[in-house]
């Protein structure tokens, strides 16, 4: 008796879905993120000193010295993307005894450092590409953990700190004395950097990094404003493959030659009528917060099921600063995230977002890493339905710690928030 | 004059009743202005002829305040909330909020929204000291605290009243210092409540009038004989160790409390207003740069291990109680370095975790005993 043949065509695996190509701008920026790794390679086996930053540091200084700078935030978001991110944060909050309430990023940082010092035994994902750094480029625009967390990498790895307290704005504007204060500390730390590097600054070639930088800022504003079109010619997580263009290398003109294909690609998509977005464009949403890295393929797929596009989010646009001297740097750069401004500030923000791109929700991610993004969100989210007439939902998460995450919440939330939208869509067409 | 334990029984009466303090200056025709932790200008409310009140929370349930700060919020700032919320501050002109950490930002925007009857003021200290701009930036703070207390309450100082007041302040602050080495020779007197109450009615009285009962009491308590306390010894470090049960446990167990890095407590008092540098917001703005040992003020080396090993060398505590304030991540990110420090240096900590909100103090109590029995 023979074995029975199995019916081959019955049990094969469907035939995978053919994979969209890459567009050029992605392939540009895979290969500007793999040239800002090498390159500090590179520079620390010259013998260079290479920096690690805060990611709303003035990146223009360090672009004008020629200084390779490595950005820990944007690393961290990279591993925790990927699922590599568990083994650091065990080492973390066990070998090297932090609370797990801290920051994920700061977590998984210090982790990676302590192996980069040779005191921690993690196998690196990555096989070291976030080099040792010989300094550090500090800023608290974001938040004061980062200064925290930079304090304890300076004496872990025995390094200098140089250091831009951009201090919190609780009025609506960047009060001048800030100004005067954050500029004198600019122009300090361009001469200690200088010392320490041995750099020299050009004042002709920091116009001309500003230059760039301007015109870069500009292009991710106008890439993140073409998200306004219906439909919108992309999927607004798409967005944030881009944001190591603007966080890691804003100066740099490689950014400007991705930025210029992004919005040419998606003005292509406009003038077609096409997007990349997969399914019928719903609803149009907001997203506040950062995005939840370890389940951002989770959170795109039940989008995706309810046809629903994010279209505006206030993180990513927090890399448009725009300025024209020293003095205009030193105001965007306090103004620049809305986690260092007062509620009103964030409210007309995201007020202006949500007509711009008519959203017919905001989903607000409870980021369990971030106090300064949770603590006022509840008033935020009050305040910003009232007077925007728009629905919301919140969900539990984390920029980077797995563990901060239930998908099926994120579903349920999801799947209210629809019903709303519905109904608010069917009464608009009823008239 | 009152006698010791007089003295001492005021003062704990006054951080068990706050309020009654509150109501005591308002009937005295007095403004009050509440002071969030963990460091506000008093002095600028002081020079207006008002009085600064400490607002340390309490144990309340958050209910009102769960509208504005998440679960995993900073446990003194879900009391201080939900106080601002359901009427128990009632009575303040206004409250001043440092925007120090990153949840005080947030509660400068809480406060300003939820709590409309109490009017804010912010105040953002800088924390790049090394910069000599900050000093200017400060003083420009302090100038705006000043315009806004001016607006809201009508008093206005003058740079005598503000002299005046930094003196008091000054004196306050050396009192507190000599109390601190006083107690320690009579630590059968000074239980690790009595300290601590000695400390935190700081916050509830005018500080000339609370130098004077603490003054009395140093002056008591040098005519005592000298106590050769034989229990084990400690230094508390942290933001607050309330409530009172978790010090209780420190009695039953013969631990006696002999320094303190607590924000609540000494971390208050280790720096003067420079005498002489300037007008009196100049001289303040000072003293900010003067501050040391605070995981709410950035410094460079972690200098906190190295301060806390000198603690204990010099009052000759065999260790340290790390009070963990529930996810206060300045804190946080302070406690793995001074541990390390410490038992590099041969000295035992132990970590206990401070919530306003706890209900049972068991595993408080466990690893106490177990600390003991290692100390």
């Amino acid at each position: 008796m023979s074995e029975p043949v199995a019916n081959v065509e019955a049990t094969a695996a469907p035939a995978p879905k053919p994979k969209r190509p890459k567009p050029k701008s992605m392939i540009m920026i895979g290969e500007q993120t793999a040239a800002l790794f090498e390159n500090a390679r590179l520079a620390k086996e010259r013998g260079e000193k290479v920096g690690w930053s805060a990611s709303i540091f003035p990146q223009e200084i360090a672009e004008t010295l020629g200084l390779n700078v490595l950005y820990p935030e944007n690393h961290a978001a990279g591993i925790a993307a990927r699922h590599q991110a568990d083994p650091f944060l065990q080492e973390c909050e066990g070998a090297l005894g932090y609370s797990n309430d801290l920051c994920a990023y700061a977590k998984l940082n210090l982790a990676y450092a302590a192996v980069l010092n040779g005191e921690s035994e993690v196998e690196l994902p990555d096989g070291g590409k976030m080099v040792k750094p010989d300094f550090l480029l500090l800023t608290n625009n974001i938040c004061n953990q980062l200064t925290k967390w930079y304090e304890n990498l300076a004496r872990q790895l025995d390094i200098p700190v140089f250091f831009i307290d951009t201090c919190y704005n609780p009025f609506d504007y960047v009060t001048e004395t800030r100004v005067r204060y954050v500029r004198a500390q600019i122009d300090q730390l361009i001469k200690d950097l200088c010392e320490f590097t041995g750099k020299t600054w050009d004042d002709e070639r920091f116009k001309k990094i500003m230059e760039i930088s301007q015109r870069n800022s500009y292009l991710w504003e106008r890439a993140n404003g073409l998200l306004d079109h219906k439909p919108a010619p992309i999927g607004g997580f798409e967005l944030f493959n881009y944001m190591s263009a603007m966080v890691c290398n804003r100066g740099k003109e490689s950014t400007t030659a991705i930025m210029e294909q992004l919005n040419a690609e998606m003005e292509e998509s406009i003038k077609n009528g096409t997007s990349t977005f997969p399914v019928e464009q719903e609803y149009r949403v907001s997203w506040d917060g950062i995005a939840c890295w370890p389940f951002l393929s989770h959170n795109l797929r039940t989008l995706k099921k309810y046809g629903i596009n994010m279209v505006a989010s206030s993180y990513g646009k927090a890399w448009a600063i725009n300025y024209e001297d020293l003095d205009g740097m030193a105001r965007a750069y306090c103004f620049a995230s809305t986690n260092g401004d007062n509620l009103t500030t964030m409210l007309s923000r995201r007020l202006e977002a949500l007509r711009q791109f008519d959203c017919d929700g905001t989903i607000y991610h409870v980021n369990r890493s971030c106090k300064v993004m949770d603590c006022q969100m509840m008033e935020v989210q009050r305040q910003l339905s009232e007077l925007a007439g728009v629905p919301f939902t919140s969900f539990d998460g984390d920029q980077a710690d797995y563990r901060n995450y239930s998908e099926a919440q994120f579903e349920t939330r999801i799947q209210g928030l629809v019903e709303v939208m519905k109904q608010n869509k069917e009464a608009k067409n009823n008239g | 004059m009152a006698d010791l334990k007089e003295n001492l029984a005021l003062l704990k009466a006054a951080c068990d009743n706050p309020k009654a303090r509150l109501d005591y200056y308002l009937a005295q025709g007095k403004k009050v202005v509440g002071c969030f932790p963990p460091y506000t200008p008093e002095e600028l409310v002081h020079a207006s002829g008002m009085i600064p009140m400490g607002l340390w929370g309490g144990q309340v349930e958050p209910k009102l305040a769960k509208s504005y700060l998440p679960a995993f919020a900073c446990p003194i700032m879900q009391s201080d909330m939900e106080f601002g919320l359901n009427g128990t501050y009632e009575g303040l002109s206004a409250v001043i909020i440092p925007a120090i950490c990153d949840t005080l930002r947030c509660m400068t925007q809480n406060w300003r929204f939820g709590v409309k009857s109490i009017p804010m003021i912010p105040i953002v200290y800088p924390q790049n000291r090394k910069s000599p701009a900050s000093v200017d930036y400060l003083i420009s703070e302090f100038e705006t605290v000043l315009t806004m207390l001016t607006t809201i309450t009508g008093n206005m100082m003058n740079e005598a009243a503000l002299c005046r007041s930094i003196n008091i302040y000054n004196e306050h602050n050396a009192i507190m210092r000599r109390f601190a080495q006083v107690a320690n020779d009579h630590l059968d007197v000074i239980t690790p409540k009595v300290r601590h109450a000695v400390f935190k009615s700081a916050f509830f009285y005018e500080k000339g009038e609370h130098t004077a009962i603490v003054r009395e009491i140093v002056e008591e308590l040098e005519k005592l004989p000298v106590c050769h306390w034989t229990g084990p010894k400690v230094v508390l470090a942290g933001i607050t160790c309330e409530p009172d049960q978790i010090l209780d446990i420190l009695s039953e167990n013969q631990v006696a409390v002999v320094a303190d890095d607590l924000a609540q407590e000494s971390r208050q008092y280790r720096a003067d207003t420079p005498e002489k540098g300037g007008g009196g917001l100049k001289r303040l703005a000072l003293q900010w740069n003067e501050r040391y040992g605070c995981s709410l003020i950035h410094e460079l080396g972690k200098p906190r291990g190295a301060m806390l090993v000198k603690m204990c060398q010099e009052t000759g505590a065999q260790g340290v109680i790390s009070c963990m304030m529930k996810f206060c991540d300045p804190e946080e990110y302070d406690q793995p370095w001074y541990e390390n420090d410490l038992h590099d240096a041969g000295y035992h900590t132990v970590a206990v975790s401070i919530d306003q909100q706890v209900g049972s103090f068991e595993q408080i109590r466990t690893r106490i005993q177990s600390f003991c029995e290692m100390l």
